[in-house]
């Protein structure tokens, strides 16, 4: 237990602030900015459910990483919540397979109004690399409405929060 | 290891048996060829043919030559470890064959179909001691039927029900006759991956869903069923698992997958080799470099291109970056599903700083696109080889004392330990491979046993354990960083300066490959065949977790319920990769 401890102790806090994340100056305020748009218009929280509609897995790792002590996404009152019923917004990834249509449409509607989607990565954003096909409807907009599109393949955490941002802006 | 004293010893069983390999193809004007134009002889294996050197060298002489040399391994990196056999038997044969195949205790590692004109090719792979042999039968497509070889094997299950789908070939006396890749989006007569089916297919409004799926039922007291998926509650991918429980218990589950099949197979035909890589680099996201590797290998061999010694030294280091990679975010994922954060925290930080010295060096974090057909896009100069050294150094520091706070943690023994057990025979009946079969007392792994470059140069430890439980499977995966980590030093020591990428040459019309490697999930076979003017006529990629998904049905039994997913997290299969 005392390994543990010191290694908690000795490893300090990794969290960055997004300064550290080389010279754009709009990433400055990236967290700051979302912070206060999450406080203001979701009363502090804004919980996302996260769909992979027929994605390779590549952008769930990158999804991963924004809970990892580096972006710790939650300390801007963004959280990954287990069903569509507790979230405001869906973050949808992959082509949308056909086996997976009728599944996402129902998220789609579980989803509790006001609701947003968004379209994470090159798949969700026009198809990518698996485009449309007898198994693939494509991108995420052909089978729900998508507010905001993340482009990448995967998109990087820091592309993710980007676009997060983008999509509360968006909705002001 | 040693070499072939079982292949005579099988030829000979065979021929006791009167399977006779059949030693040309011009009846079905389809001619192999070796190299030259030394047809024949199929049960030699390839590396021993004495023109495989200069495979490169030769010019196409005949359009009515639609299968080339079968090219594996052996012939692209020339080691003597390579063998490769492909071995083509008369199709009322197949079962028999998988019967002996089972007796000499050989691994069925994969199955697929290929349409070639109005005939069906139907391939089997085994394996032992590291040889390969590729069984071929070929078929009529009227009526096409062959005997099952799940019969023998459980492994060739879901690959014959998949093969069942997508090509309508029927195999008599399967024990589970049921749908397996296809739900909706088609219907029954329909078969995708022939070739009169249309790419776009006939989709009409919204695909429904597979309702109607029949499920294996239970009944009694106190028996219920929970249905799960496929919308899961975390950030995974989607697929349908069905339980049946007493209580906690766990007394049966049923996997259905399938969600996220995306046509891969369909979609490759006709694509350039770089648009291929691309493809494969997309099997599964997680396994980028593994399949983009595979499929590569597959694909040089086709066209006879050797890669250059420097790309394959990048190509193991990339390859090894991408498995410490994916081991550190699961030990942490394994010990974050028993509540034990500190582990998550822990790895996935040190994961985060992995992926980051993987965009500074090679410009991806997950290494997306890093191989290409004839070597790589990306180099190591002599400031990134020091910054990779001392990363290395660092990793091991860190890891020497993550892990001590992990092994002398009673609450993780506690959770771990027994739990999710898998045994031996379980394990070798369903072909299980990479760190779920390695747990489980089954030792295997490419890099060691049909070494190809740049593993060829190195000796490469096998991590093993017997155990076959949640904490065996963990404490693989450290045992497999810990040689990475060895590995990736190796290599950059060995880094000669040289050229990066080979110079393609369009294969024959008809020239396959088989591409071998071990992702980090385990094995990753990966056939290809080409068609005429450097377009792909097929491709198929086999992903570890299509034969280590079945052993998750197993290993599940009697745990309770609150348990799967760290089972499941141990295991990892990957749903992408399964359903194409």
């Amino acid at each position: 237990m005392l390994r543990l401890f010191k290694k908690i102790l000795t490893t300090g806090v990794v969290t960055e602030p997004f300064a550290a994340h080389g010279n754009e100056a709009e990433l400055e305020q990236l967290g700051i900015e979302i912070k206060s748009h999450i406080d203001k218009q979701f009363s502090g929280s804004i919980a996302i459910r996260q769909v992979d509609a027929g994605s390779c897995n590549g952008c769930e790792l990158e999804i991963h990483a924004l809970n990892n002590p580096f972006y710790d996404i939650e300390r801007f009152g963004i959280h990954f919540v287990a069903s569509p019923r507790h979230a405001d917004v869906l973050l949808v990834t992959g082509p949308v397979s056909r086996h997976m249509q009728t599944a996402l449409l129902r998220t789609y509607e579980a989803t509790p109004n006001p609701k947003w989607v968004v379209a994470a990565g090159d798949c969700a954003a026009c198809g990518g690399e698996f485009g449309v096909s007898y198994a693939s409807c494509g991108a995420v907009s052909n089978v729900i409405p998508v507010d905001v599109v993340i482009p990448g393949c995967p998109p990087t955490p820091l592309a993710l929060m980007k676009g997060l941002l983008g999509l509360i802006n968006a909705k002001k | 290891m040693s070499s072939s004293n079982w292949i005579a010893d099988f030829l000979s069983r065979l021929n006791d048996a009167d399977i006779i390999i059949v030693p040309t193809l011009c009846d079905t004007a389809i001619k192999l060829r070796y190299g030259h134009d030394c047809e024949g002889d199929f049960s030699r294996p390839i590396s021993k043919q004495p023109t495989i050197q200069s495979a490169t060298k030769v010019a196409p002489t005949s359009a009515t030559i639609l299968s080339n040399s079968l090219n594996l391994m052996a012939v692209t990196f020339l080691s003597e470890n390579n063998k490769a056999m492909l071995w083509q038997i008369e199709s009322h044969a197949w079962q028999r064959f998988a019967e002996l195949a089972m007796q000499h205790k050989l691994r069925w590692a994969a199955g697929w179909a290929e349409q070639v004109e109005n005939r069906f090719l139907i391939n089997t792979c085994f394996e032992k001691q590291g040889e390969y042999v590729l069984l071929r039968t070929i078929i009529d497509d009227v009526n096409p039927e062959l005997p099952s070889q799940a019969t023998v094997y459980p492994a060739a299950n879901r690959s014959e029900r998949h093969t069942q789908d997508m090509f309508g070939i029927k195999f008599a006396g399967h024990p589970d006759n049921r749908r397996w890749t296809r739900h909706q989006a088609w219907i029954e007569t329909n078969y995708p991956l022939r070739k009169d089916f249309p790419v776009q297919g006939t989709p009409v409004g919204i695909t429904p869903p597979d309702m109607h799926y029949p499920f294996i039922k239970s009944h009694g007291a106190g028996v219920y069923e929970i249905p799960v998926g496929p919308v899961h509650a975390g950030i995974i991918e989607p697929g349908h698992f069905r339980f049946q429980a007493v209580g906690e218990l766990i007394l049966n589950l049923e996997e259905r997958l399938g969600y996220v099949h995306k046509g891969i197979e369909k979609i490759a035909e006709g694509r350039t080799p770089e648009s291929l890589a691309r493809l494969a680099g997309r099997v599964s996201g997680d396994t980028t470099v593994g399949h983009c590797w595979a499929a590569c290998m597959a694909m040089e061999q086709a066209a006879g291109v050797i890669i250059p010694p420097r790309a394959a030294l990048i190509r193991g280091i990339l390859a090894e970056r991408e498995r410490i990679a994916n081991h550190m975010g699961d030990i942490g994922a394994i010990c974050n599903d028993v509540a034990f954060v500190f582990a998550q925290m822990q790895f996935t930080r040190l994961r985060e700083l992995w992926l980051r010295t993987n965009a500074t060096v090679f410009g991806h974090r997950l290494l997306m696109d890093k191989i290409v057909p004839g070597g790589v896009a990306c180099d190591l100069s002599e400031a990134t080889c020091i910054l990779i050294k001392k990363d290395i150094a660092e990793l091991r520091t860190e890891l020497a004392e993550v892990i001590l706070a992990l092994d002398l943690n009673s609450s993780l023994e506690d959770r771990l330990y027994t739990a999710g057990f898998l045994s031996e025979e379980t394990a070798a009946a369903f072909g299980t491979l990479g760190y779920v079969g390695r747990a489980s007392g089954q030792d295997k792994d490419v890099r060691r046993d049909a070494p190809y470059a740049p593993y060829d140069q190195v000796t490469v430890k096998v991590a093993l354990e017997n155990q076959g439980d949640i904490a065996s499977r963990l404490w693989v995966r450290y045992k497999e960083i810990r040689t990475a980590l060895r590995l990736i030093d190796d290599f950059i020591d060995r880094l000669v300066a040289g050229e990066l990428r080979a110079e393609w040459q369009t294969p024959l019309a008809g020239s396959e490959g088989l591409g071998i490697v071990e992702g980090w999930r385990g094995e990753i076979l990966s056939h290809i065949r080409f068609d005429a003017d450097n377009k792909i006529a097929r491709f198929y990629p086999r992903d570890p977790s299509q034969l280590n998904w079945p052993a998750l049905e197993k290993l599940v039994l009697n745990n309770i319920v609150p348990d799967f997913p760290v089972c499941n997290k141990s295991l990892n299969g990957s749903y992408s990769g399964n359903d194409l």
